[in-house]
């Protein structure tokens, strides 16, 4: 009784999924046990011919339907454009380089100097908080200001590199990397180079190569290499 | 040639490249068209509605999580966009009724048979289905959609959409029937 309750139920399942097995959506586990069914039960073969009607005719009626004309994309792309989402992302996308080049290229050489050491420390703000954890960690709980770090200290001896950002990369994703390395940006841009400190202290040239190899593979970086010491 | 997947035109859409948001629409637009359109039975209204989906997209990128295909997603995002907008027209619920008016301008399936075309009768019989069982079997048929993926579609349980699809196919065959079609199943 339980046996042919089972065969029963078996079945049902095969007949629910002749429509995937037609449109070839099974996996090979389901589609090899409906083949096995269909070669044995010619009541279910006649049902499965039906079931490739409805896809082929299906298929037939939605092609008949056509497209949609230019109207559309042309729509989508003024919702973008207009879209708070889109001013958002630009801003968020947008390359630090450039920006800080377009912005200073415009003012006077005297407002120039002035605007370069803010927007380079607006940048050291960042990393300012864990660039300071660092440098107390490595100085023995030495006085590192960050946001506020005056321009002596910026200039102190240790190991800095040039680094250049892709152009894809975002403010977060550039946040992100300073933090995971620590880094603090202390100058730059000159064109979209900025001198990032590694360490405050000079490290192993072996050691520095390796971090620089690491930092090379990062999506965030265009460039990196280490800076010649004065 | 090697094309960008859906997945990586996701990711770039994300970080707000309108290019990568163009090659996506142009890949899918015509089936995410269609399948509204055969929600909704308006054209103009499709068009509209697809632009609300793929902005949708746009704003939505960085959240999508990979679990299921981009095209399901897609899917998913129209059915919601096309039942909402039905919504909103008190006098046009998605009713069988309604659904069957909208889709079927021709011959009814009795004339049709007159033609002697079976093929032209189960269309015009596939346009009489409900809205629920038209949109299960143009998933499963025509945008090729598997259980798991109907199920993330329209948001019931896997076995659910194999039931429903089971009656989608019955009741075709009955209707079918009354148009003189006889095809030995149910």
């Amino acid at each position: 009784m339980n046996m042919i309750k089972n065969q029963a139920s078996e079945r049902e399942e095969i007949e629910a999924l002749l429509p995937w097995h037609a449109a070839g959506t099974l996996s090979r586990r389901d589609a090899q046990k409906v083949e096995q069914a269909l070669a044995h039960d010619p009541e279910l073969a006649i049902q499965y011919e039906t079931v490739r009607q409805d896809l082929v005719e299906t298929i037939g009626l939605n092609e008949s339907l056509g497209a949609p004309s230019a109207r559309a994309m042309q729509r989508l792309m003024a919702d973008i454009e207009a879209d708070a989402s889109t001013a958002r992302r630009v801003r968020s996308s947008f390359n630090f380089g450039e920006w800080l080049s377009d912005k200073l290229s415009s003012f006077s050489p005297r407002t120039l100097a002035w605007s370069a050491t803010a927007a380079a420390l607006a940048i050291v703000l960042q990393a300012g908080l864990l660039a300071g954890m660092f440098v107390n960690e490595r100085q023995g709980g030495a006085s590192f200001e960050t946001a506020s770090v005056s321009k002596t200290e910026t200039v102190k001896p240790g190991t800095d590199a040039l680094i250049s950002f892709a152009p894809t990369a975002t403010a977060a994703e550039v946040t992100k990397l300073l933090q995971t390395y620590k880094m603090a940006i202390v100058e730059g841009p000159a064109g979209d180079i900025y001198t990032v400190r590694l360490a405050v202290t000079g490290i192993p040239k072996e050691e520095l190569g390796k971090l620089i190899k690491q930092l090379q593979e990062e999506k965030a970086v265009r460039f990196v290499g280490p800076k010649s010491s004065d | 040639m090697q094309t960008t997947s859906d997945e990586a035109l996701i990711g770039r859409i994300a970080a707000g490249d309108k290019l990568a948001m163009q090659v996506l629409f142009a890949r899918h637009h015509v089936r995410v068209y269609r399948f509204v359109l055969r929600l909704v039975g308006d054209a103009s209204r499709a068009e509209d509605l697809i632009s609300e989906v793929f902005l949708d997209v746009w704003r939505q990128a960085d959240r999508f999580e990979a679990r299921s295909q981009v095209s399901t997603w897609l899917l998913a995002i129209a059915r919601y966009k096309a039942l909402s907008a039905l919504r909103k027209r008190p006098d046009e619920e998605l009713d069988d009724e309604t659904a069957g008016a909208i889709e079927d301008p021709g011959d009814d399936p009795e004339v049709a048979m007159q033609k002697k075309d079976t093929s032209d009768v189960l269309r015009k019989c596939l346009t009489k289905l409900s809205a629920e069982h038209r949109e299960i079997i143009d998933l499963v048929y025509y945008h090729e959609k598997s259980v798991e993926e109907v199920a993330k579609i329209v948001g019931v349980p896997e076995n659910t959409v194999k039931t429903r699809m089971f009656y989608a196919r019955k009741r075709l065959g009955e209707l079918l029937k009354a148009a003189g079609v006889e095809r030995g199943w149910p």
